[in-house]
């Protein structure tokens, strides 16, 4: 056995060690509460229906990860989901005012992301602007509802 | 047909009586732990020998399970192009399975039969008789530091052997197979809550490091004192506290989880 001082400092070192990963298991793998890196430029757009966008999913230009989804809340005026996106501040003052944001699914039943469509306006997004032309999710129940009560009529 | 009868009734009272013997035992020891700075240098230096150095073992093992996991949950999850679940799946079953039952397993490969070992030495040598002699309690003076650091010890290390999985399936699915990133963290932060998964799972381990500590150190305790008893009561050690660990995990699991 090693001397008293020796196995102090390593039972100290183990019970911190033991209380750093208690911390890491609550914020970072149970999300008790979510940091934001503040690195990049905000915008707003606010959908019909978001279907299974969540905090920190993905943003994409033309397939390409350029952003995360920051926060998602409701507009109590006009019952939409307002969803904040945390863009790449490379492409700050490069999108266009008339940029379309689209809820898509990966795959048939991955996850949803945003995906942006560059406009052709001379004017840019700042940050704090908001996308005025969004498309809501697809839900793939309503569509089968849909067509199913469609080809019922037939 | 008398004789067997007479067996299984020889058998059932040998085992009440150990389990009489081992509760006084747990009790004794317990209730008479002195709360003095030199009890606390007792505890420290078991916290060390069953804590500290079993710490290479998990940390190994944890890093280990967590990247099989995240291999194997990622061939399956591809298929059905759901492998953005990945922090989800591995998150989930090292906080509620994985890392309570494995590391309890390991705790009592590692350190339970060193335990066992050591207290089964000194019972052999006669320095517990000779403690006795010079007015010392060993119940106070071996026992108790070493059922109280066992008690702390496991579920420091299945918080780290959870924290230590959780990276290791980072490393593999983010850093090798090209999960998206932020799809691993916040589909494990969605579906994980701190309560119901992280809490249980510490639950568990406080549970198993009971049993485990509490098996080892009676067998230790209660052995025959020759070389070949050690050597018995080592194995039961390890056997009785492994079946007592799988079997309170079911029970635990169906008593936390069954109504999620």
């Amino acid at each position: 056995m090693r001397n008293q001082r020796w196995v102090e400092v390593t039972v100290g070192a183990f019970m911190l060690l033991g209380f750093a990963a208690l911390l890491f298991l609550a914020f970072k793998v149970s999300g008790l509460a979510q940091s934001s890196e503040q690195d990049g430029f905000e915008v707003e757009a606010c959908f019909g229906d978001i279907g299974g966008l969540k905090p920190r999913s993905r943003v994409t230009l033309a397939g390409v990860t350029v952003g995360r989804v920051a926060a998602i809340d409701l507009d109590f005026q006009w019952f939409e989901a307002c969803v904040t996106l945390q863009l790449d501040k490379n492409l700050a003052n490069k999108l266009t005012t008339d940029t379309a944001a689209a809820i898509q699914t990966a795959g048939l039943l991955g996850d949803n992301y945003i995906s942006l469509t560059p406009g052709i306006d001379e004017t840019y997004l700042a940050a704090g602007d908001s996308l005025k032309d969004t498309q809501s999710a697809l839900i793939l129940e309503q569509l089968v509802n849909q067509f199913i009560s469609n080809s019922s009529k037939d | 047909m008398l004789d067997w009868l007479a067996r299984l009734g020889r058998q059932g009272l040998l085992l009440t009586t150990a389990l009489g013997r081992s509760s006084i035992f747990l009790f004794q020891s317990l209730a008479g732990f002195p709360k003095s700075s030199e009890a606390l240098t007792l505890w420290l230096r078991q916290v060390y020998s069953v804590g500290v150095l079993s710490l290479i073992i998990i940390l190994v093992s944890g890093l280990f399970i967590g990247m099989v996991l995240a291999l194997q949950g990622y061939t399956i999850l591809v298929d059905f192009g759901a492998e953005q679940a990945l922090g989800q799946m591995v998150a989930l079953s090292l906080t509620r399975e994985l890392a309570p039952v494995v590391a309890a397993l390991l705790f009592a490969g590692r350190a339970g039969s060193a335990l066992t070992a050591e207290i089964g030495l000194m019972k052999a040598t006669e320095q517990l008789s000779s403690l006795e002699m010079i007015g010392v309690d060993p119940l106070r003076r071996i026992i108790a530091p070493r059922l109280l650091a066992g008690f702390v010890a496991l579920p420091v290390l299945t918080i780290i052997f959870t924290f230590v999985g959780v990276w290791g399936g980072w490393l593999v699915g983010v850093d090798w197979l090209g999960v998206d990133e932020g799809a691993f963290w916040s589909n494990m932060q969605s579906s994980v809550s701190f309560r119901e998964d992280v809490l249980n799972g510490v639950i568990k381990s406080l549970v198993f490091a009971f049993v485990v500590t509490w098996i080892a150190v009676f067998q230790g305790y209660d052995l025959v004192p020759t070389s070949e008893g050690i050597s018995r009561a080592t194995t039961r050690t390890v056997v009785y506290s492994s079946l007592a660990v799988l079997g309170l995990d079911f029970v635990l699991t169906a008593l936390m989880f069954s109504n999620l």
